[in-house]
């Protein structure tokens, strides 16, 4: 019998750490994250989760004790929203740079200032560069399969992934999720093996200062400098799209349940119209490609799971057929435009894409993107086919401009 | 076979020259005089301020005082702290005349 229960996207991560069984949590509460952080001390508090739940008294402090606890060779999980994930942002680089397999939650909320409690997704985007793998859900169900598949992807290639879903809109919207069984976990995720474990035998001094050329160590070997420690990262990242995909698709085999791995598609195959964007946003697309089609439009929709590593090869192959591209986003790059449109264009550079792209930020601050507007906005991008107009600009949706 | 570094982050071992000859850095290299330095002139364990002092571990308690050269990056904080002066910071290139 599956254990299914009607559960809101934070119970759902929480049910999905509490299944990858950390040995340290440390987390601060913010909105929309609370709820999540809250579940995870119940559990711990009852007994349900053998973990040591650090308190903190910021963001920085939580994301450093996972840090070092993650250093000792424990599992380790934090969460936050928004402000709090810039304040951790130092130590984003940090544990990308240390190579730890962190997994973390961010629960996506708009940043101040103004104040905003609301959703977008500037706070995981404005992360995007600091060395964390980034995976965007798009319902509940994909936010608990994603946070097992994140330590399964976090602990092989040793980089820190951060599971993105969307404030509010999933984190308190209840939906039916599966909750797998957790021998099946263990099946999956087999125990953390850290390269980093401090010994008094074995003593070592973790991230010293390094130099900008090779040193030859005390035992006369050719150390890295600073610079191939970077590219140590680079290298890493350049082989993790394969193990999220390994990491999705094996997941898929026992669970029946396959989320995709970089990308996911939704009646692509012969679309002249492609709607994109990241988590909830890219399936109220599905919702405007249904209406679309119902009007004749031959459109579809791929969802960027992966946001880094950027699903170079895969987005060539699913827009090579578009006419038209609409990208709809929570996020800017400001004085340019919204990062999945550049990336795109990026990743279409020396293709024979040659489609209009429309960047269309929408629903920053919690604004509400109805299906409606999507259609219409999609619509507008497939008619300046043949027109000249590439759409080097951004188009605000729903957004008043003055007169 | 090559020795190369596999180390995942950033890690050393604490180890004499783990950062490489470190002395390399030197512009200034101390020069001690012996008929000045105190434990020299006593013939007994005295003063050792220089030992107390260097901030890379590299001067000996011994007689006489002895600093080694392939760490001591020359930064002159012996001299500044000798109270007899019997240290002297000479440039590089002319010590080696």
């Amino acid at each position: 019998m599956n254990d299914v229960r009607i559960i809101t996207g934070n119970e759902a991560a929480a049910l999905a750490v509490k299944l990858a069984k950390p040995g340290v949590i440390a987390a601060y509460p913010i909105t929309p994250q609370t709820s999540l952080a809250e579940k995870l001390s119940e559990y711990v508090e009852k007994g349900e989760l053998k973990s040591e739940y650090v308190r903190v008294e910021s963001e920085h402090s939580s994301l450093t004790v996972c840090i070092s606890a993650s250093t000792v060779g424990a599992r380790v999980f934090t969460a936050t929203s928004s402000n709090g994930l810039l304040y951790m942002h130092e130590q984003l680089h940090w544990a990308a740079g240390s190579r730890l397999p962190v997994v973390m939650c961010c629960v996506n909320r708009g940043v101040g200032a103004p104040w905003s409690i609301f959703n977008d997704q500037q706070d995981s985007f404005s992360q995007r560069d600091t060395g964390w793998i980034q995976i965007y859900c798009r319902d509940n169900q994909e936010i608990l399969d994603t946070i097992i598949q994140a330590y399964r992807i976090a602990e092989e290639v040793y980089i820190p992934v951060m599971v993105c879903y969307d404030g509010f809109i999933l984190s308190h919207t209840m939906m039916p999720v599966e909750i797998p069984d957790s021998g099946l976990i263990e099946e999956f995720l087999p125990p953390y093996r850290p390269h980093t474990i401090l010994s008094p035998d074995d003593p070592k001094t973790i991230n010293p200062v390094f130099f900008p050329t090779r040193r030859e160590n005390s035992e006369g070997i050719l150390c890295d400098g600073y610079m191939e420690m970077r590219y140590k990262l680079q290298a890493a990242f350049e082989k993790s799209g394969e193990v999220i995909r390994n990491a999705s698709r094996e997941w898929a085999e026992i669970t029946g349940r396959d989320h995709g791995g970089l990308i996911w598609e939704y009646m692509t195959e012969d679309a002249e119209l492609i709607l994109t964007g990241m988590g909830s946003i890219a399936t109220e697309a599905t919702l405007a490609a249904d209406a679309l089609r119902d009007e004749g439009i031959r459109a579809g929709v791929v969802g960027i799971r992966a946001y880094r590593p950027f699903p170079k090869e895969e987005v060539a192959q699913a827009f090579k057929k578009a006419t038209a591209i609409a990208v709809f986003e929570k996020c800017i790059s400001y004085g340019y435009e919204g990062g999945v449109c550049s990336d795109l264009k990026a990743a279409f550079y020396g293709t024979d894409i040659k489609a209009p792209i429309h960047d269309y930020i929408a629903g920053l601050g919690g604004r509400d993107v109805k299906t409606g507007e999507i259609v219409d906005a999609a619509r507008a991008t497939l008619e300046t086919v043949g027109s000249g107009d590439t759409g080097n600009k951004t188009i605000w949706l729903n957004c008043y401009k003055g007169i | 076979m090559e020795n190369i570094d596999t180390n995942v982050s950033g890690v050393c071992t604490p180890a004499v020259g783990e950062a490489g000859r470190t002395g390399e850095w030197r512009e200034l290299r101390p020069v001690i005089d012996s008929t000045k330095c105190i434990p020299e002139v006593k013939g007994k364990p005295a003063c050792f301020l220089c030992w107390l002092y260097c901030p890379d571990g590299v001067v000996s308690m011994t007689i006489p005082v002895e600093i080694d050269m392939d760490y001591c990056k020359g930064c002159g904080v012996c001299a500044e702290e000798c109270p007899p002066n019997a240290i002297k910071m000479v440039r590089e290139v002319d010590a080696d005349e």
